[in-house]
């Protein structure tokens, strides 16, 4: 499958690449790894007259500690985060979760950035940092802003990034010690979920569910189940309020509903809940 | 427009479309078709290559990207009539049937190795959940990773 044909221009720096898609607009697209644009470029479903190529700016490669949190660039790729011994210590949810990602051949392409910006319900990360409280970092023409995950995911494939801003940063709270758990229902090793789910457990504790929308969701019904004393037998029951599952080859909204409770008590069991 | 790839050693330098896959510049520019298009959708893992030491599916990788760096594919592993000791253990174990997925099966293999030295059967299974083999032989890939992982490997 060969996608249509498209000018090609690869950024030096950041700087360089908003310059660029403030430049062509609409008709732009930012590839990093590849692994969900290109995809659907070959389906012909993404048809960008211009892919302004960001794989390069290894300056927004790395995970560090910013104090009273992590910080994480854009174009760090999932095997660098599945691998870090400091998320390992300090988020070991998000850790996990980047390990589920496709397999060992996508996850050393793709970039934890590249996924959040494309806002796919159904990819891993995007639940997590939800569940997480994870604040994005986007740069534009006219500076930088930072959004929350909980305003970031606006609908399928859409996010509230411009069309001329670039995500350079994902900023998540260090929980050392914490409770947690990542489920994840599949039926070939490598897929994405059919439905999964997010739990961390931090004093309060967070629920996001991977699939259950057009977006990824925060289970608040659960949340709220929890903070007022319910096990998480009894939270679970609520797992698919609010959601509007969808049908597809794989499932039915039906069964998505009854794996939603199963997984969330197992990922509430996990976390200690 | 114009791209500078090593592969195997050797550099190739072609003016090509952006969009021209780098599993089909592999192919068709360099003339190495070892490396095989499987299901074309990043789920099989038939087309596995090495990109800056690191196993990549290069049905999902433009030309483009690959410029100005390096490439190892199957035609790459042996030394001369040498072959790998991964090669080797996949013949030794009968870890192939019809053969197709074998170059990718490989590729792979190589590349968990090198970030897990001594894998556990399990890690190997879930370190090759992107390849796909249709004949099913899965159990004699993983002995013969296991084989590789061990040294046991040759002159037996």
């Amino acid at each position: 499958m060969i996608p249509v044909a498209f000018d090609y221009k690869r950024a030096g720096s950041a700087e360089e690449a908003i310059a660029l898609i403030a430049e062509y607009g609409d008709d732009a697209k930012l590839l990093a790894g590849g692994h969900s644009l290109l995809p659907l470029m070959k389906l012909r479903l993404a048809t960008p007259s211009v892919l302004v190529d960001v794989g390069r700016l290894s300056d927004l490669s790395y995970i560090t500690d910013a104090g009273d949190h992590l910080a994480i660039g854009a174009l760090t790729r999932h095997r660098d985060v599945e691998t870090s011994e400091l998320l390992a210590a300090q988020s070991p949810l998000l850790a996990h979760s980047a390990a589920n990602v496709g397999d060992n051949q996508v996850r050393h392409r793709g970039t934890i950035g590249g996924s959040v910006a494309h806002a796919d319900p159904a990819s891993d990360l995007p639940a997590t940092l939800l569940a997480l409280g994870a604040t994005f970092v986007a740069k534009g023409p006219g500076g930088e802003r930072t959004i929350a995950a909980t305003d970031f995911f606006e609908g399928f494939l859409e996010s509230a990034l411009a069309a001329d801003e670039l995500l350079t940063e994902i900023r998540v709270p260090k929980t050392p010690g914490a409770g947690w758990g990542y489920q994840k229902f599949n039926r070939r090793a490598q897929d994405w979920a059919i439905v999964g789910c997010s739990v961390i457990r931090n004093g309060t504790t967070g629920v996001a569910l991977v699939n259950m929308g057009s977006t990824p969701l925060r289970a608040t019904a659960v949340e709220q189940a929890i903070a007022q004393g319910a096990s998480a037998k009894d939270a679970a029951e609520f797992a698919a309020e609010g959601t509007e599952p969808p049908s597809d080859l794989n499932a039915s909204p039906d069964y998505r509903r009854h794996l939603a409770k199963v997984l969330v008590r197992r990922a509430l069991e996990a976390a200690g809940v | 427009m114009k791209v500078t790839v090593e592969v195997n050693g050797t550099t190739y330098s072609d003016d090509v479309e952006p969009r021209l896959l780098l599993v089909h510049y592999i192919r068709e520019n360099c003339g190495l078709t070892g490396t095989n298009v499987g299901c074309d959708t990043s789920s099989c893992g038939a087309c596995t290559i090495h990109l800056n030491g690191e196993s990549v599916k290069s049905c999902t990788v433009l030309a483009a990207q690959a410029d100005g760096q390096k490439v190892t594919t199957i035609e790459g592993l042996a030394n001369g009539d040498q072959l790998h000791p991964m090669q080797q253990a996949f013949h030794e174990n009968h870890a192939l049937q019809c053969g197709y997925c074998t170059p990718g099966m490989i590729m792979a293999s190589v590349s968990l190795l090198d970030e897990i030295p001594n894998p556990t059967e399990a890690q190997v299974r879930e370190g090759l959940e992107g390849n796909l083999c249709r004949c099913t032989g899965y159990h004699n890939i993983v002995k013969a990773v296991l084989a590789a992982a061990e040294g046991k490997v040759g002159a037996q």
